[in-house]
C-alpha cells in the first residue's frame, strides 16, 4: 500500500478545457453576459458570477429514446395501489412518470464566470476611439532583453560556445600544438632505437611542450559574457477627463446614472489600456478637480455653469497634458441644464479649445426615469448647444439615458470598435 | 469480541498520514482475513477539493486528452459546488492496477476510514473479480493508454490544427455510446499493446511507402458488382453494432490519424462499459464491505462510539431511498438498492425462512454469506443480479409497484403489478430489464453499404414497444456520423414485422471532416 500526498500537485488541470469550452460557446456566453449585465449593479459586474446560456448551443447529442411508446416503470413506496388501478396521467400525457424527460437535459446551462472572464467578454469588442498619437514620452521598464556579448560580466552569464570559439581561433592562429601531436611524438620517442634521433625528438618535444605552456587553452581574452539590458517599451498614453454636473438640479437618480456610466468607463479604461490617466472634474457653478472618491461619493450643491468645467479642463490640459503628447478623451454627464447666458460661452470654449485638442468628446444626458419619450420633445439647453456643434461636424458624440438598463447599451454603442473610416461623431 | 480487541485507531476528527496507514492496515486485515476479498494493490492519494473537481470532469480519470466537453463538465460541477448546491464525493476510485483511490483532504478521520473501506477494498475487490471487468477492461494498461491518448491527441492538434481534431472528437463523442462491443470478442483488451501497435502501423506505412505505386496503371477493373449483397455484407462484417469500429475500419475518406482518434474514443468508451452495467452491484458491494468493516472495527474498539455515530449518519445518508412521491425522488438509488440486496442475501444465507428456501434454494441456509456474495459479485451484472436475487421480502419492504404506460390507454397509467404473490416475478423482471443496457440504449446497427456504388450507409434501429429515437438528438448525431462517413447516411427505425416507422436521411456537410 502506498499513501501519496497529491495536494501539492498543481491544480487547474481543466483550465485549458474550460478555456476551450468558453471559446466554443463564446457568442452565446457573450450574449448572456450582456443580458445579465443589464440588470446588475456596477459593483456586481466586478464580481463575475453565474450566467446561463441555452443548452442547445453546447450540448453533446447522443442516440437515445424520445418520448412516446409503451413504457413500464418500477417505483418504490406503494401505499394504496392495487393491481389494475388506473392513475390519471399528469398533464401532457404520454411518456412515463420520468421517462418523458429522460436525457433531454435542462434547457439552460448554468455556470460561473470569474471576474476576469466576465469583464473580458463584456469589454471584448470595445475600444477607445482614435488612439492615434503615439508618443514615446512615457517609458516603462519591462524587464531585460538579450543584447549581444560583453567582455565583462558575472560568471553565470558566460557564453560558453562563444568563448570556446574565440579560444579555438586564437589557438589555431598562434599555432598551439595539439595534444595528439605531443602524444604522437612521445610514442615515437618510446619506439625509437637510435640515440641521436631520440635526442632530436626529445628537444622537439620539449619545445612543443614549452610552446603549449606559453599559449593557454583558454585565455582571459577569449572569455565572453552574454549581455542583457533593460528593454524600454514605449506605451501610447491617454488621458480621460470625466466631467460631471453635481448641482442641485441633478436628482439622485440622475447622479446614479452618471456614476454608473463613469464607473463602467473607469473599469474599461484601467483594464483596456495600461497607461491611462483619469482626471475627475465635477462642477456646480464652480468647477474643481477632485479625486475619485469625492467625485463619486461626496455631495455638493449649487447652480449650474457648464463652462466652468470646460474652462477647468482647458486649464488642466494646458498645464499637464499637451495635446501633442497625449490622447485626450472627455466624457461629460449632465442633466442638460445650464444657466441661460452660459450656452454661448460653453460652445465657444468647446469649439476653440477643447474639441480641437481632444480625440473624442462624449456627452451623456441623464434624465428622470419617467421622462422617457419626451426627451426629444423637450430639448435641454445644453443638448441644443451641442447639437449645433455636432451639425458642424465636430467630433462629438451624444446620447440620452433615462433608465439604468440603458447605460450598458449606450456605453457599448459609444465605444464600439469602429470599422475603418466610420466617423465617431454619430 | 473482547478476545481480539484492538488499539484505538484515531481520536477525534484529525488525521495524518500515519493514521491513514493504520486505517488501511486495519481495514486490510478484516477485508482479506474475515471477508476473504481479493484486491489489487492499493494506492491512496490525498487531494484537494479543486483536484476532485478536476477528476470529476474527465469522467473520473486522472488524466485525459484535452477537449472542450470536459471543460463544460468542469464548469458545471464547479458552479454547483461553488454555489453550495452540491457537495463533492468523499472519494473517487479508479479501476487500475494499482487501484487508485482519491481521498479528499477535508474528510474527517472517520470519513477516511469509511472511504478506505469502501473504495480501496469494496470497489477494488469488485473491479478485480467481476467477470465484466475482467472481460472488458485492462486495469494494468489503462493509465498508460490514457497517457498515450493524451499525447497522441496533442500531437494531432499540433499537426492538423485544433479545429480539425476537435471536429473528429466531437463526432466520435456523439457516437460514444455506440462504440462498444456488447458481446465479448475473441481477445482480451490489451491497452498496452494498443500503443505499440499504433507505432508499428505508422512505421510500417512509412517503410513501405513508395510513390511509384501511384503511377502503376490499374488493370481492368474487376467486376466486383457481381458480389451478392449477402456476400458484400459478410465481407464488411455486417450487421455491426459498434458504429465507431465500423467507421474506423471502413469510412472511405478518413485519414489514418482520424481513424486513430476514433479508436481512442472507442477504447475509452469500452473501458467504461462495465461500469454502467454494474452500478447497483458495484456500489452495493462497496457499501456492504464498508459497513462490515466499520462495524467490525467498532466492535473491536478501533473506533470510538462517538465516531461510529458519525459513520452511521453518513452511511444512512448514502443508502437513503426516497419514495416515488417524494420530491427528492429521482429513480432508484444504486447504493440503497445494492446495499439492501446484499444485506438480504446475507440474511438468506444465514437465517432463511420458508419463503427464502422456496425462492433461493441454492443459497438459502448456505451458512457462509461471504462465499455466496463473493460468488455473486464475480459472476453477475445488475440485470442478472436483480432478476435472480431480488427477494419477495425486500420487494415488500421497499413496497415496489409497477406502472404500465401505454399511450393507447387514454384513461391513464395502469398499475400492472404490486408487491404481492402475483406481482413478485413481474416486478422483478421489469426492474431487472431497466438495468439492461441492451434494453435501455437504443439498439442501432450498421446494416448495409455499397462501397462500390453510392456508398450510402444504412443503419437500422430496432424499435421496441414503439419507443422511437428522440428526433432532434438523432438528427445531430447522424450529422456527425455522415461527416465522418463522408457520404449519405440513412437511419431507419424498424418496428415489428419489419415495418419502417421513420426514416432519418442525412448528408455530410460541405466542409466534411475528411480531406478529399
Amino acid at each position: 500500500m502506498q499513501v501519496l500526498d497529491r495536494r501539492l500537485n498543481p491544480g487547474g488541470k481543466n483550465l485549458e478545457n474550460r478555456q476551450r469550452f468558453l471559446r466554443r460557446a463564446k457568442a452565446l456566453v457573450q450574449q448572456a453576459v450582456r443580458r445579465s449585465s443589464q440588470d446588475r449593479d456596477i459593483s456586481d459586474i466586478l464580481e463575475g458570477g453565474e450566467i446561463a446560456i441555452p443548452a442547445a448551443g453546447v450540448d453533446e447529442p447522443w442516440f437515445h429514446h424520445g418520448p412516446g411508446g409503451i413504457r413500464d416503470d418500477v417505483l418504490p413506496g406503494n401505499r394504496k395501489f392495487v393491481e389494475g388501478d388506473l392513475l390519471p396521467r399528469p398533464d401532457g400525457g404520454g411518456g412515463g412518470a420520468q421517462n418523458g424527460h429522460d436525457g433531454e437535459g435542462e434547457d439552460v446551462f448554468r455556470f460561473v464566470l470569474s471576474r476576469e472572464e466576465f469583464l473580458d467578454l463584456f469589454l471584448d469588442d470595445l475600444e477607445l476611439p482614435d488612439l492615434a498619437k503615439r508618443r514615446l514620452a512615457e517609458i516603462e521598464f519591462e524587464g531585460v532583453r538579450r543584447s549581444g556579448y560583453a567582455l565583462a560580466g558575472s560568471p553565470v552569464n558566460i557564453a560558453v560556445t562563444r568563448t570556446m570559439r574565440f579560444a579555438m581561433s586564437r589557438r589555431i592562429a598562434l599555432g598551439r600544438p595539439s595534444a595528439q601531436a605531443i602524444q604522437r611524438l612521445e610514442g615515437e620517442i618510446a619506439g625509437c632505437e637510435d640515440i641521436d634521433r631520440r635526442a632530436a625528438l626529445a628537444t622537439e618535444l620539449s619545445a612543443l611542450q614549452a610552446r603549449m605552456r606559453r599559449i593557454p587553452y583558454v585565455d582571459p581574452i577569449d572569455v565572453r559574457y552574454r549581455r542583457f539590458e533593460n528593454a524600454p517599451r514605449p506605451t501610447a498614453q491617454a488621458v480621460m477627463f470625466c466631467l460631471m454636473d453635481v448641482s442641485g438640479s441633478m436628482s439622485e437618480h440622475m447622479k446614479d446614472l452618471a456614476k454608473r456610466f463613469y464607473m463602467l468607463l473607469y473599469i474599461f479604461l484601467t483594464r483596456r489600456y495600461r497607461r491611462v490617466e483619469i482626471v475627475f472634474i465635477r462642477h456646480t457653478d464652480r468647477a474643481e478637480e477632485v479625486d475619485e472618491e469625492t467625485f463619486f461619493h461626496s455631495p455638493a450643491t449649487g447652480g449650474t455653469v457648464v463652462s466652468s468645467a470646460l474652462e477647468a479642463m482647458r486649464r488642466i490640459v494646458e498645464l499637464r497634458y499637451r495635446p501633442k503628447d497625449w490622447n485626450i478623451y472627455a466624457a461629460q454627464a449632465s442633466d442638460g441644464d445650464n444657466s441661460h447666458n452660459d450656452g454661448q460661452t460653453s460652445a465657444q470654449l468647446l469649439k476653440d479649445h477643447i474639441l480641437p485638442a481632444t480625440q473624442y468628446f462624449a456627452y451623456l444626458e441623464v434624465g428622470e426615469e419617467d421622462a422617457r419619450g419626451q426627451g426629444a420633445a423637450a430639448q435641454s439647453s445644453l443638448w441644443g448647444v451641442y447639437e449645433s456643434l455636432r451639425a458642424e461636424g465636430r467630433p462629438l458624440a451624444m446620447r440620452k439615458v433615462n433608465a439604468r438598463g440603458e447605460i450598458f447599451p449606450v456605453f457599448r454603442d459609444l465605444f464600439r470598435r469602429r470599422e475603418g473610416k466610420e466617423r465617431i461623431a454619430s | 469480541m473482547t478476545a481480539n480487541a484492538m488499539e484505538r485507531l484515531y481520536e477525534g476528527a484529525d488525521w495524518d498520514f500515519s493514521t491513514l496507514q493504520r486505517l488501511h492496515d486495519a481495514c486490510e486485515t478484516i477485508a482479506l482475513g474475515e471477508l476473504g476479498l481479493n484486491v489489487y494493490p492499493n494506492q491512496i492519494e490525498v487531494i484537494r477539493a479543486e483536484q476532485m473537481l478536476d477528476a470529476y470532469s474527465s469522467v473520473g480519470m486522472p488524466l485525459s486528452y484535452k477537449h472542450w466537453s470536459f471543460g463544460k463538465h468542469f464548469t458545471q460541477h464547479e458552479a454547483l459546488y461553488r454555489t453550495g448546491l452540491r457537495g463533492l464525493a468523499y472519494e473517487l476510485v479508479i479501476n487500475s492496477s494499482p487501484c487508485i483511490s482519491y481521498l479528499m483532504e477535508e474528510n474527517t478521520a472517520t470519513m477516511q476510514a469509511l472511504v478506505i473501506a469502501h473504495a480501496a477494498f469494496g470497489h477494488n475487490h469488485f473491479f478485480r473479480n467481476n467477470y465484466l471487468f475482467k472481460q472488458w477492461t485492462d486495469a494494468e494498461g489503462i493509465l498508460e493508454y490514457l497517457n498515450f491518448a493524451k499525447g497522441y491527441v496533442a500531437q494531432c492538434e499540433e499537426r492538423y490544427g485544433q479545429g480539425a481534431v476537435e471536429a473528429i472528437l466531437d463526432a466520435a463523442h456523439a457516437l460514444k455510446s455506440h462504440g462498444v462491443y456488447r458481446y465479448p470478442g475473441k481477445k482480451k483488451l490489451d491497452l498496452r499493446g494498443e500503443e505499440r501497435r499504433e507505432r508499428e502501423r505508422r512505421a510500417h506505412s512509412e517503410r513501405t511507402f513508395n510513390d511509384l505505386w501511384r503511377t502503376v496503371p490499374a488493370g481492368p477493373t474487376k467486376s466486383v458488382s457481381e458480389l451478392t449483397s449477402g456476400r458484400r455484407r459478410a465481407l464488411l462484417g455486417l450487421p455491426q453494432e459498434n458504429i465507431l469500429y465500423f467507421l474506423e475500419k471502413y469510412a472511405p475518406r478518413l485519414q489514418p490519424w482520424q481513424r486513430e482518434l476514433l479508436r481512442i474514443v472507442r477504447h475509452i468508451s469500452q473501458y467504461f462499459y462495465p461500469q454502467s452495467q454494474t452500478k447497483v452491484m458495484n456500489e452495493g458491494a462497496a457499501t456492504y464491505v464498508h459497513y462490515r468493516i466499520m462495524n467490525r472495527l467498532h466492535d473491536r474498539g478501533g473506533i470510538s462510539d462517538g465516531d461510529f455515530l458519525e459513520f452511521l449518519q453518513s452511511h444512512t445518508n448514502v443508502v437513503f431511498q426516497p419514495l416515488y412521491d417524494d420530491p427528492r425522488f429521482s429513480g432508484f438509488n444504486p447504493y440503497a438498492l445494492g446495499f439492501a440486496m446484499m444485506r438480504d442475501i446475507e440474511r438468506i444465507a444465514a437465517d432463511p425462512d420458508e419463503e427464502d428456501r422456496q425462492w433461493f434454494p441454492e443459497i438459502a441456509g448456505a451458512g457462509d454469506a461471504m462465499a455466496a456474495l463473493r460468488d455473486i459479485w464475480a459472476n453477475y451484472r445488475d440485470e442478472s443480479f436483480v432478476s435472480q436475487f431480488l427477494s419477495p421480502r425486500l420487494m415488500r419492504q421497499m413496497r415496489l409497484f409497477q406502472l404500465h404506460d401505454d399511450p393507447a390507454q387514454t384513461e391513464g397509467v395502469r398499475v400492472k403489478a404490486i408487491h404481492d404473490e402475483r406481482g413478485y416475478r413481474r416486478i422483478r423482471s421489469e426492474l431487472a430489464r431497466r438495468y439492461d443496457v441492451g434494453w435501455s440504449d437504443p439498439n442501432i446497427e450498421v446494416v448495409d453499404v455499397d462501397l462500390e456504388g453510392d456508398r450510402r450507409l444504412i443503419l437500422h434501429h430496432s424499435v421496441v414497444n414503439g419507443r422511437l429515437l428522440s428526433e432532434a438528438a438523432a438528427k445531430r448525431v447522424l450529422q456527425s456520423l455522415a461527416d465522418l462517413w463522408g457520404y449519405n447516411v440513412l437511419l431507419r427505425e424498424i418496428g415489428p414485422a419489419d415495418a419502417v416507422l421513420r426514416e432519418h436521411p442525412c448528408s455530410p456537410r460541405g466542409a466534411a471532416l475528411a480531406a478529399a
